[in-house]
């Protein structure tokens, strides 16, 4: 599992870790059966779409979440509480908007036990450091999204910890603020200027992993779980439109969808993606202008897409039969041809032909067609669906109005909260 | 309260239908009336007041003496709210018992407890402590509430990335109470307050001019120097009087609560706010050089020390201790409240047979007339206000400039007031029963005109220009843009009016005029006649009846309009 050239001992060491989540009569599973090692010296990414536990995991390891099976030792000893020898860069910073960068920065010497006298001189060597000399008395809220995180860098480093946690950092700011970041990061990490002995990200982003990363941890979701390890053996800078870049990043990628690909593992049939019509018809015009053909990394990029904006638009096509996963490759079938080529009543028309093939509304139409009055409301909706689809599952019921809807196969009284037969 | 401006008068709270746990709260209440009232048979029989003065080298003595009653309870509900808060959000399990019980007190007509909180008071201590006593219990429970539960909230809502870091930075309780906890809740409490303070005024007035029989529980202050040039009919007092209560309330505003309010602006989480509260007081402080100095020297300095005891009394501790209701057996609470239920139950019954038929005669005719004048006084201030708050709000310099006037004009509690009007409005055909309406009305109406005009100015500009685009004329723009967007601050408005107005019909049914005392029928005028002559079954019951009519109402008529406010009407 781990690279062989690392034989130091592991600051972190995870073993069968899981994590579910009591829902009164369900137990929903968020992480199952993770075994991971972080030694010093390692820059580890968390990959995988939202809700394959990542964030969770990176919880645990912080000592902010408990596992609920399986072990979490920190330097061999079982973990209690908060780990002291961490720290996390957070997504949207968790800046206190009420104190000024010095402040907040301050704040985590103080937390740390540094001497007041010291403490100014310090977050201000800190904030030179990230490059934000001059607004040492701004307030978070003057600062651009960059410029926050770039706090939320220099608290963390205030507090020196062993494990640095990066909870996708980059991903709540525009596509050049995080570029540069990022390249700033990976300078003080390579120059080893950060005080830490190593980093762990959560992201979503393939090439921000590729490009930083020593390992990958791919994970996928239902439930939250490891898929694979992907060393990355790529010497810095990483340029990522060389060859070794691209077919990593393709390998990676490969590993994501491998899921879609394997028919056993399709996508369950009762669990339905968020349905976005239009996305789906611009992701088949666009496989069409290619044609027929095209590697899902390069889709990805070219159309600006994250992984998590992806996946439920090619998760949905697929399930409609218009286009089929092969190994990292998105090939458009004849019938999504004819949906990519035909207007919109004609599209229309093919939706709800097949969104009618799915056994889960024919579940519904059953259910409907078997009451006198051609209606029911959502705790019976839910009756008719379980035990596949939990009863308190109110974004899958959501999802299965939507796509109901779409297809028009029945109506949706929003005042009632009713699902009713059109013609009946 | 939203991250945005936090409407004035917001009720965040406002279920729909009885719970178990309500009708538990309900005995209990019954149950501590029916204690109290059972200790007051024992309070002494006659009392003599302090005497009291209407020259003007007076009142700045009593005005001290009023404001620094309120302090004291202000003080007592702050500790309280915080205290109480943490406690119900700190276990699932407590807040089930808690929140019911939060939720029933403040719908509670206090005024109607003031009789049987003094003469129990006094039977434990000297007449003019109990007195004291009485009136700071009364003014705290008349200011704990909402801030109890604006903090409640404020603990619901701290950003989950934030409550992270100061874990993850492992900070100790008081640094995170320091740093998170109080500065999240800080524009809620602060706004909170301002209305807490003008509750409490309404009650100071009441509870410093309070007589039962030949008891007299006055005390000296501001409230007892308006009854007592009200009796003489002092016009000269009178004004002087009213005119020192409205220098209080602007020198508060404009010393305390506005700069405060300025300055909790920077509490204020990310976005921009429309228009910064601005404060020329704060400024001036912010541009002293002594004051700065003042806070390098000594305040930071105290500070620093401060924060450096706590971390070692009280170091960072993971688990903190959970509260003391979720260390107690799961059986525990509902046993004893069951116990004391049945108690209450047993012994209300009792209060109840002992009464004669002509009082349950007076108590149904009462129910109705006041039920009766309370929806009134509701539907009156519904018909002015909306129109005007609606005029008001459209126009936002316009609102700029009445805003703060009306907000003054507001604080001014109608109990101090009614002594001028009572006596023209006696004159009117009708007498009481029309003058009680009026006196209510004065008390409840801006309540509405202030959540309305709020309510208006939140409704997104497009919609308005929209609507004025497409033509609409008058009937369709108040069916389609006015009425549905204020309608959630209308429901708002009229559940705090609601509660003044039945608080109000305690004071404003029976009045006492120059030696002699009108009286109209109703809830109110019982009540206060039986504290006048002492009939403790009778105003046990009558208080319980009202209680329970204002519980269920909430409940039921209330809470159903505000959960299709919440539903329908709400602005995303």
């Amino acid at each position: 599992m781990t690279p062989p050239t690392e034989t130091e001992a592991p600051l972190m060491r995870l073993r069968g870790v899981g994590r579910s989540y009591d829902k009164g009569t369900r137990v929903f599973t968020a992480l199952r059966g993770v075994d991971l090692d972080i030694r010093p010296g390692e820059f580890v990414c968390l990959l995988g779409p939202s809700g394959c536990g990542k964030s969770t995991l990176l919880r645990i390891l912080a000592g902010l979440d408990i596992a609920t099976e399986g072990s979490v030792l920190r330097h061999g000893e079982p973990l209690r509480g908060v780990n002291p020898g961490t720290m996390i860069v957070f997504q949207t910073f968790a800046l206190f908007p009420w104190l000024s960068v010095s402040e907040n920065v301050e704040l985590a010497l103080k937390a740390r036990g540094v001497p007041a006298d010291g403490r100014a001189a310090r977050a201000g060597k800190l904030i030179d450091s990230v490059g934000l000399d001059g607004f040492e008395s701004a307030y978070p809220r003057e600062l651009s999204g960059g410029m926050r995180q770039k706090v939320g860098f220099a608290r963390a480093m205030a507090m020196e910890p062993e494990l640095l946690c990066l909870d996708e950092p980059f991903s709540a700011l525009d596509v050049l603020s995080a570029e540069g970041l990022r390249g700033e990061l990976m300078e003080l990490w390579l120059a080893k200027s950060l005080p830490t002995k190593a980093v762990l990200m959560v992201t979503h982003n393939i090439e921000e992993a590729v490009a930083m990363a020593d390992r990958i941890i791919v994970m996928a979701r239902d439930p939250g779980r490891v898929i694979a390890e992907i060393p990355v053996r790529l010497a810095h800078p990483r340029r990522p439109k060389s060859a070794e870049f691209q077919e990593l990043a393709d390998e990676v990628y490969g590993a994501i969808t491998g899921r879609l690909a394997e028919p056993a593992a399709l996508v369950p049939v009762f669990t339905l993606p968020q349905l976005r019509t239009n996305a789906v018809a611009g992701l088949l015009e666009k496989l069409a202008g290619e044609g027929g053909i095209a590697e899902l990394h390069r889709i990805g990029a070219e159309l600006h897409l994250e992984l998590d904006d992806l996946l439920p638009i090619i998760e949905s096509a697929e399930l409609l039969g218009f286009i089929s996963v092969i190994d990292a490759d998105l090939h458009l079938t004849p019938l999504g041809r004819n949906y990519a080529d035909a207007d919109i009543l004609g599209r229309k028309e093919v939706l709800a032909a097949r969104i009618l093939r799915l056994p889960i509304f024919a579940r519904v139409l059953m259910g409907l067609r078997g009451k006198p009055e051609r209606r029911a409301g959502l705790e019976e909706l839910a009756s008719w669906l379980e035990p596949d689809i939990a009863r308190d599952d109110a974004a899958m019921i959501d999802n299965i109005i939507n796509w109901g809807r779409s297809a028009e196969i029945f109506d949706y009284d929003d005042d009632a909260e009713e699902i009713y037969l059109e013609n009946a | 309260m939203s991250e945005s401006r936090p409407s004035l008068f917001a009720t965040p709270h406002m279920p729909y239908g009885l719970s178990r746990a309500d009708i538990v709260v309900l005995c209990l209440l019954g149950g501590a009336l029916l204690g109290l009232s059972g200790l007051s048979w024992n309070a002494p029989e006659t009392h003599a007041g302090p005497e009291l003065a209407t020259g003007a080298y007076a009142l700045p003595g009593y005005a001290l003496k009023s404001v620094l009653r309120m302090s004291g309870a202000y003080a007592l509900s702050l500790l309280f709210s915080i205290y109480y808060a943490r406690a119900a959000a700190k276990s699932a399990r407590a807040s089930r018992f808690l929140l019911p019980v939060l939720d029933v007190l403040q719908s509670v007509p206090i005024l109607s407890f003031l009789p049987v909180v003094v003469l129990s008071c006094s039977v434990f201590m000297s007449e003019g402590v109990a007195a004291e006593v009485a009136a700071v219990v009364l003014i705290f429970t008349s200011q704990a509430w909402n801030m109890t539960f604006s903090y409640h909230q404020s603990l619901g809502t701290q950003p989950r990335e934030l409550r992270e870091a100061v874990r993850v930075m492992r900070l100790d309780g008081w640094s995170r109470f320091k740093t998170l906890e109080l500065p999240h809740a800080a524009i809620g409490l602060i706004w909170n307050s301002v209305m807490s303070w003008s509750a409490g005024w309404y009650f100071l007035m009441a509870a410093e001019s309070f007589k039962v029989g030949r008891r007299d529980f006055r005390l000296p202050g501001l409230g007892s120097y308006l009854a007592k040039a009200v009796e003489e009919s002092d016009t000269h007092a009178v004004l002087m009087g009213l005119g020192a209560l409205v220098c209080i309330i602007v020198c508060m505003d404009q010393f305390i609560w506005r700069p405060l309010l300025a300055w909790s602006d920077k509490f204020r989480h990310g976005g921009e706010s429309g228009a910064a509260p601005s404060s020329w007081f704060l400024d001036l402080l912010g541009d002293s050089t002594l004051v700065q100095r003042v806070n390098e020297r000594v305040l930071s300095p105290l500070g620093e020390w401060f924060d450096a005891r706590a971390r070692r009394v009280a170091p960072a501790r993971e688990e903190s201790r959970p509260a003391l209701v979720t260390r107690l057996p799961g059986w525990l609470i509902p046993a004893l409240a069951s116990l004391a239920a049945m108690a209450a139950v047993g012994f209300s019954l009792r209060a109840f047979v002992a009464l004669e038929a002509r009082d349950w005669a007076n108590l149904g005719v009462g129910l109705v007339f006041t039920t009766g004048r309370v929806l009134l006084t509701v539907l009156i201030a519904l018909l002015w206000t909306v129109p005007f708050g609606v005029f008001i709000g459209s126009r936002p310099r316009l609102a700029g400039a009445v805003q703060p006037v009306t907000q003054v004009v507001a604080s001014i509690p109608a109990t101090a007031i009614f002594p001028l009007f009572m006596v023209a409005l006696l004159n009117f055909p009708g007498g009481l029963n029309i003058a009680a309406v009026i006196l209510m009305l004065m008390a409840t109406q801006w309540y509405l005109l202030f959540n309305i005009i709020a309510g208006v100015s939140a409704v997104p500009q497009e919609l308005r220009q929209t609507s004025a685009m497409l033509g609409l004329g008058w009937f369709d723009r108040w069916r389609v843009l006015h009425l549905p967007s204020v309608f959630p601050y209308v429901v708002t408005g009229a559940v705090t009016a609601c509660g003044g107005a039945w608080n109000a019909s305690i004071i404003s049914e029976r009045v006492e005029v120059g030696g002699r005392v009108y009286s109209s029928p109703g809830l109110g005028s019982l009540i206060a006649e039986a504290t006048a002559s002492g009939q403790n079954r009778l105003l046990f019951t009558a208080t319980l009846l009202l209680s329970l009519t204002v519980v269920l109402i909430n409940r039921f008529i209330w809470g159903r309009l505000s959960r299709l406010a919440a539903e329908r009407y709400r602005m995303e």
